[in-house]
């Protein structure tokens, strides 16, 4: 405003930066000064007793964490386990939002509960689905299906056995992002097919998932962010010490590993580094594809 | 909906069908959706003798509530129920404080490098907190705060998706309103309080309930930061200790977990809106 003098413009300068510097502290603290340090620690190799101090090996560190077999393994098992969340995570969410998108009696019901695993965590699902999967009081026994060693314990079967955890607690989100994307599309659209004679298939491929697709986007950009920072399901289910570790070593357990058990920050460091890449890879996409949408309406 | 009547009683039974077939698939998506936390919540309220029993019987006919005091007794569920409580009341306050306060900086205020300022609140959304978690440990414990309520929540203190939300609620509000109120001889932090908050309140609770969620769910953090001292360890973790130390008696970590989700179904079902909301912001428009 232009009746504001010097010294209350000076005033409100001052307001502001008081309001941001809460939240400012905490970033600092927080989030930029240990994100800065990862590029430092990762220079550094640490001892292998505690207590001496660490010493500079500049990239050499960096090359020997990447190279070792124990990170390819574990970039490898992060990877399935993506693929196999993912693709059906999402899919599983957009069928019930389908089926559950048309005002019908009772569809509230059916939309809470199918909303309803977005509130678990990953503890309470690990317990739950670990009961199911136990080789003696599970649901497989019962089914007739005994695999030795037990699904859990089994290097083959271990990783798809948390995946499946992973996707039923992603259906809730997954559900909740494509139903509210499918009640934002625009009904003269989905009319005016419906009056061209498209049938009902011809309509939901040509013309709802099209129109989905920014949705269907953000659905992928974010299920995948949250799969690559899960690891809760085989923390408490598998562990370290048990057989099929190795091949359900994913990139977030592995940083923890390093943290916790093998006190090793300057290892913990590069593999954050690479979990930040990956992370921000995935952001970008979502910003340039949004962007395009953008300029493609526009036009 | 417009209704159309349809003339030929073939198209009507196809409806009829068509209205059949998706109410079975949608049953049938919701049994299959619930089974898993019926079975566990059956299961909890069975003797450990039941529970190995093929085929487990999928009503308790004598349910046994023994297994929920074990929880919250031996398992020390209510003393971590306490604890997540306390952590997830902090981190959602602080970050509504913060977020409010920060938001309100950027969408009625006049500053240099204002700009610069909510690029660097954006950046933090690109840094996941568990690219954070080497160095905050370190940082913790030099605080002294391991195994303290700050060391659990003092990181979680601000939000740039807080602040970003919040910010976008407070531009919604009509220029005139401030003027007037600034005529009315409101300050700017009167305005905030009794006109911006009040406005802005469908999506603070928005915001809230999210926080909300994400605190009350942590895994990672907690784990590293409350050790082996337990007292104040989170349910989330207490889960984990439940499972590892009561492997023969599975319905007294049933019982945990059941235990451990009820506050959030309860939240569920009574924000649902404000859930969805904060889930899709970024998604639709």
């Amino acid at each position: 405003m232009t009746t504001l003098h010097f010294s209350s413009k000076h005033k409100e300068w001052r307001l502001a930066y008081l309001l941001l510097l809460p939240a400012l502290v905490v970033f600092a603290v927080f989030t930029f000064y240990p994100f800065l340090k990862n590029f430092q620690l990762a220079l550094y190799q640490n001892p292998p007793y505690p207590g001496l101090p660490s010493h500079f090996v500049g990239l050499r560190q960096v090359g020997s964490v990447l190279s070792s077999t124990d990170f390819h393994q574990s970039l490898l098992s992060t990877l399935a386990f993506v693929l196999m969340v993912v693709p059906v995570g999402l899919l599983g969410g957009l069928t019930l939002a389908v089926a559950a998108h048309k005002q019908l009696r009772g569809m509230a019901v059916y939309r809470t509960v199918f909303s309803s695993t977005v509130v678990s965590s990953v503890a309470v699902a690990a317990v739950i689905f670990g009961t199911l999967m136990d080789p003696v009081v599970g649901l497989l026994p019962w089914l007739g299906i005994n695999p030795t060693p037990a699904i859990l314990s089994n290097p083959t079967w271990a990783l798809p056995a948390v995946s499946i955890i992973a996707i039923w607690q992603f259906l809730g989100l997954s559900f909740i992002i494509m139903l509210a994307g499918l009640q934002s599309l625009p009904e003269e659209v989905l009319e005016a097919a419906r009056l061209d004679g498209a049938g009902t298939w011809t309509q939901f491929w040509r013309v709802t998932i099209p129109l989905l697709s920014p949705t269907l986007f953000f659905g992928l950009v974010v299920e995948t962010i949250y799969a690559f920072q899960s690891f809760g399901q085989i923390d408490i289910l598998i562990g370290p010490q048990n057989a099929p570790f190795t091949h359900t070593n994913v990139l977030l357990y592995a940083i923890y590993r390093a943290l916790s058990i093998q006190n090793d920050p300057g290892a913990a460091a590069v593999l954050s580094i690479v979990l930040f890449t990956i992370t921000l890879a995935l952001t970008m996409a979502q910003f340039r594809f949004l962007e395009r949408r953008v300029h493609y309406a526009e036009a | 909906m417009p209704r159309r009547d349809h003339p030929v009683g073939a198209a009507r039974k196809n409806k009829h069908l068509r209205l059949v077939l998706r109410y079975t698939l949608l049953s049938m998506a919701a049994i299959v959706i619930l089974f898993p936390i019926y079975t566990a919540v059956v299961n909890s309220l069975l003797l450990p003798s039941q529970i190995a029993h093929q085929p487990p019987p999928l009503f308790p006919a004598h349910p046994q509530w023994s297994s929920y005091a074990k929880a919250w007794n031996q398992g020390h569920l209510g003393i971590y129920l306490r604890n997540s409580a306390i952590q997830t009341g902090i981190i959602v306050a602080g970050q509504l404080v913060t977020s409010i306060l920060a938001a309100y900086a950027f969408a009625f205020l006049d500053f240099p490098f204002k700009r610069t300022l909510f690029i660097v609140f954006l950046a933090t959304l690109m840094v996941p907190f568990e690219v954070t978690v080497a160095t905050n440990l370190s940082t913790v414990s030099s605080l002294g705060w391991f195994n303290t309520f700050p060391g659990l929540t003092v990181p979680f203190l601000a939000t740039g998706f807080g602040v970003f939300l919040l910010r976008q609620a407070f531009l919604q509000i009509p220029r005139d309103l401030k003027e007037a109120a600034q005529l009315d001889g409101y300050g700017h932090l009167r305005f905030l309080w009794s006109v911006a908050i009040p406005l802005a309140r469908p999506v603070i609770a928005a915001l809230g309930v999210f926080s909300f969620l994400g605190a009350w769910n942590q895994y990672l953090w907690p784990l590293l930061v409350t050790g082996n001292d337990t007292s104040v360890r989170t349910v989330q973790i207490g889960l984990k200790e439940l499972l590892n130390t009561q492997l023969d008696q599975l319905n007294v970590s049933l019982a945990g977990t059941v235990i451990a989700v009820i506050p959030l179904l309860i939240l569920m079902v009574v924000f649902q809106k404000q859930l969805v909301r904060s889930l899709t912001a970024g998604a639709v428009k």
